[in-house]
């Protein structure tokens, strides 16, 4: 893998350079703008934080659930087991894994987000 | 079809009561919606006013907006059971050359959430937003079901709408899942159903820095249903701009809408029915995001908002997560 520059960066570089046009772009534009350097941020936080996070999910998921696979293969199978009513809210653990993974993933998308407390 | 708004808009001129359109400008551009502003001369004052239309035709069979005619219908009868409207001007008619709209009289005031629950000069009403809203929605919700020609939708109906397109799009998503067969297991006991508003929330009221509450806009969502669903939507998180500790709508408390609710003679709501559409909306929300991207992703549309939309799934899913953990 290239190392000079990292992807990480080349992708700083493009969202600095979108941020210094703003000002000349119509009102429209300027929102879209504003929109793609989000999307690059969230690139950027993926790349850096993302094999981490999926790796977490996934041992999370294995233990939870009993069988081995790669993160797409056990949200399935984790579906699959909801919707039959093999597993639902009262299933220990079960909130816990998917909070942990929600919030890996949160950190990524929106890390400004301030979710909701009840109560 | 392309259509020559101002110069349809100055044609009308004369049926709106003046000689001549000025300043016609599109404020907003939605995939299917118009909102237009113009100035009215010739009839005395100059008159501000706004034109919403149609600019693809409706597709009955997919669409669940109510059509203008019966949005029409509906800010008029709003008006009468005494919710703040933009007062509606004229329903278009095929000889204005507009398509399907209608144009209201245009209401000063402030429309962006961020600055409802965040700009100083909101400060000193916002503490009586939450109750004024409960207010308002005991009043729409006095609309007889037979103003409008809407649809009927109770939670298990919405669930089953939602569902279905979750499942079409093809997602596995653990925590929209759960959600979905919690609630399922979950509905509340039935209430006689009422007219909604259908997408009542911060960002689409306007608000005067004395008044509170200066029109409840966008009636496009209109259905019959639950009375807690109007509630619950206001209480969505995705709109509290930030403001996660002031639940309604990022300006106020869940206790404050429901004593309003019942002032202005609504019936009694636990808050644990509202927590229940307030979930559901942000399943519904999470849904819609699902979409949004599934049209990006399917080629339908290629603007860069789409694609970043579906990343805003998430945060329906922790919203979600949370309120599961709360007990809901």
């Amino acid at each position: 893998m290239i190392e000079h520059p990292r992807a990480d960066e080349l992708i700083e570089a493009v969202a600095g350079w979108v941020e210094s046009i703003r000002p000349q772009l119509n009102p429209r534009d300027a929102f879209l703008s504003r929109v793609a350097v989000n999307a690059l941020n969230a690139v950027k936080r993926e790349l850096v934080q993302g094999p981490a996070a999926e790796a977490a999910a996934v041992a999370r998921l294995s233990a939870l659930l009993g069988v081995e696979g790669d993160l797409k293969t056990l949200n399935a199978e984790l579906c699959e087991r909801l919707r039959q009513g093999e597993m639902d809210v009262s299933t220990p653990g079960l909130l816990a894994a998917l909070k942990a993974g929600i919030e890996d993933q949160i950190a990524i998308d929106q890390p400004s987000y301030v979710s909701v407390k009840v109560r | 079809m392309e259509v020559d708004i101002p110069a349809a808009l100055n044609a009308l001129a004369p049926k709106l009561g003046g000689t001549a359109v000025e300043k016609a400008q599109r404020l907003t551009g939605g995939a299917s919606m118009e909102t237009w502003a113009f100035t009215l001369v010739g009839g005395g004052e100059p008159r501000p006013l706004i034109l919403r239309r149609r600019s693809v035709p409706m597709d009955p069979e997919t669409s669940r907006s109510a059509t203008m005619a019966a949005e029409a219908a509906l800010i008029r009868a709003a008006e009468h059971a005494g919710a703040p409207v933009a007062p509606l001007v004229r329903l278009c008619q095929p000889e204005d050359d507009l398509g399907e709209g209608h144009i209201t009289g245009f209401v000063a005031g402030e429309t962006l959430g961020r600055k409802i629950v965040a700009d100083p000069k909101f400060d000193t009403v916002r503490p009586h937003l939450a109750r004024q809203c409960g207010q308002i929605l005991a009043r729409i919700h006095t609309i007889p079901a037979g103003a409008a020609p809407l649809a009927t939708a109770d939670a298990q109906g919405e669930l089953d709408r939602y569902e279905a397109i979750y499942r079409s799009s093809g997602a596995e998503r653990p925590i929209l899942e759960m959600a979905i067969q919690h609630m399922r297991r979950n509905l509340p006991p039935p209430l006689p159903n009422v007219v909604l508003h259908g997408d009542f929330r911060n960002g689409n009221m306007m608000f005067d820095p004395d008044r509170g509450v200066a029109a409840v806009l966008d009636w496009e969502l209109a259905h019959v249903g639950d009375p807690a669903e109007d509630l619950g939507w206001l209480c969505v998180n995705s709109w509290r701009f930030g403001r996660a500790d002031r639940p309604v709508g990022g300006f106020g408390e869940y206790q404050d809408l429901l004593e309003g609710y019942i002032e202005a003679g609504g019936v009694e709501i636990p808050l644990s029915r509202v927590l229940f559409w307030q979930a559901l909306g942000s399943l519904k929300w999470g849904i819609m995001c699902l979409m949004m991207y599934s049209s990006y992703a399917t080629g339908a549309t290629n603007s860069v908002e789409r694609p970043m939309i579906g990343r805003r799934v998430s945060e329906t899913e922790i919203d979600l997560v949370n309120l599961l953990e709360a007990g809901l």
